[in-house]
């Protein structure tokens, strides 16, 4: 727990709060899509401080989490395989998949590499012409342009021993999948700041005038999440419906075009798996034909069937606002970062692990 | 996953004939190179936010300074040390 003399501006901190009491006059329930604001909200006790009236919905804003359980096991099946090199960002390393995690089958010998950036699993295949190297390329807009230009690089150079194992999942059409879900009940949201740095502000209008919900796009500190859940609340008590961006200061209307560009060059927009959730229509990204070559599922025979989920695992419900992660019943118990049955307890983002470090609930 | 690191770029080199900016960027003591092609107009001296090795936005010395102390506070900035050898600590 932290206490308000810890924020950036404590003063700021307890003016929005204060607001907030002041302006609720109903239950609101608001949803915030990005795994960074969630970690924000628990990390800092902001969800504590909050009026009871307003209910803090976590979102499926963490990418790592909603990366589907059959490409987890294609990429361990492909560390496995001679001669790969299967490169990651951290958060991947320690999901489970069916069978066993990336961190596994690196135990097992593989060559599995944490990186900070794709465009190094580039140099990594420079570097090593004998190998073969693949990038588990995961992430919201926000990192789609980088791992999008790793292929752009690859190609430039001539290097062919490159590939992407590719599981974008895009932001609009989850929020639309959220509200057409009849058992959740989200009156607001909180957009992402950093992918609308990337994508801009454009996409959310319709979403917000056609299913009459506030958007408001927020950063990830918590005077942003406090000033954006504050935004969301003065819109619900005026019954107004807009997108606002209350992360001006970084996030323009149109976005960043030079990443679009770069996206759009090596991506076409296709429905995507969501582990947890299910298809969701046009809310991936695949590798454009002209970069097959590049595009791990078609480089690599891989065929694994599709396992089943852990059935104890609630993860879908709780990335839809369903539930909480402590009204899990394997939460704390069976269910820890230390041996995660689902997603969500394994990344720092996931609503579950956020839970479980922080919210004081359970002895981290 | 999406976290977005300010720092400040020290300086640009090209690659592939001229076709790709890269700059270092100093993040407090650390430098790190990031691309700047989301950022043709980026140049020596600005901040920008980095995400995965690639400059997204440019950013204000100030709000890059308040960013980056915050990171630091609530120690979100693992990743930018050497990630090589890294494994995931268990609790």
């Amino acid at each position: 727990m932290k206490y308000m003399s810890e924020y950036r501006d404590p003063e700021l901190a307890k003016k929005y709060l204060e607001e907030i009491k002041n302006t609720v006059s109903r239950p609101w329930s608001i949803m915030e899509v990005c795994g960074g604001q969630t970690h924000s909200l628990v990390k800092n006790g902001i969800i504590d401080m909050l009026p009871d009236k307003v209910t803090m919905i976590h979102g499926p804003g963490c990418p790592v989490c909603v990366t589907p359980l059959n490409l987890i096991d294609k990429a361990v099946f492909l560390a496995l395989e001679k001669n790969v090199i299967l490169c990651s960002f951290g958060d991947m390393l320690r999901v489970p998949g069916s069978q066993k995690s990336l961190l596994e089958a690196k135990a097992e010998g593989a060559d599995v590499r944490v990186l900070y950036s794709p465009l190094e699993a580039v140099k990594i295949a420079q570097d090593n012409p004998d190998k073969e190297v693949v990038f588990f390329a995961v992430g919201f807009e926000t990192t789609a342009p980088a791992n999008a230009l790793s292929v752009v690089h690859a190609h430039r150079s001539g290097v062919k021993n490159y590939a992407i194992l590719a599981s974008h999942v895009l932001v609009p059409p989850a929020i639309k999948a959220v509200i057409d879900d009849e058992e959740s009940k989200i009156d607001g949201f909180l957009a992402a700041g950093h992918v609308c740095t990337i994508m801009g502000n454009t996409e959310y209008h319709p979403i917000s005038a056609t299913y009459k919900v506030p958007i408001v796009v927020t950063g990830f500190e918590p005077l942003d999440v406090l000033q954006g859940i504050l935004m969301v609340i003065r819109q619900l008590e005026q019954s107004k419906s807009e997108v606002e961006n209350q992360y001006a200061r970084i996030v323009r209307e149109e976005g960043n075009p030079e990443a679009q560009k770069v996206i759009n060059e090596v991506f076409e927009i296709r429905n995507q798996m969501w582990r947890g959730i299910g298809e969701i229509p046009d809310s991936g990204y695949a590798v454009r034909k002209k970069y097959e070559a590049y595009d791990a599922t078609k480089k690599y025979e891989v065929n694994i069937e599709e396992a089943p989920e852990n059935p104890k695992c609630i993860s879908g419900q709780i990335m839809k606002g369903i539930k909480k992660p402590f009204e899990c019943s394997q939460f704390g118990k069976t269910c820890k970062p230390t041996n995660p049955l689902g997603a969500p307890m394994v990344s720092s983002e996931g609503a579950c692990a956020a839970y479980y470090h922080f919210s004081g609930m359970v002895e981290a | 996953m999406c976290l977005a690191i300010p720092g400040r770029i020290r300086s640009i080199e090209t690659k592939y004939n001229g076709l790709v900016r890269m700059a270092k960027v100093s993040f407090g003591g650390i430098t790190k190179e990031a691309s700047l092609e989301m950022l043709p107009d980026a140049d020596v001296d600005d901040y920008v936010l980095v995400h995965v090795g690639v400059a997204i936005s440019k950013v204000n010395e100030e709000e890059a300074q308040k960013t980056f102390k915050y990171l630091e506070e609530i120690g979100e900035l693992g990743e930018l040390e050497d990630v090589d050898e890294y494994l995931p600590k268990s609790e």
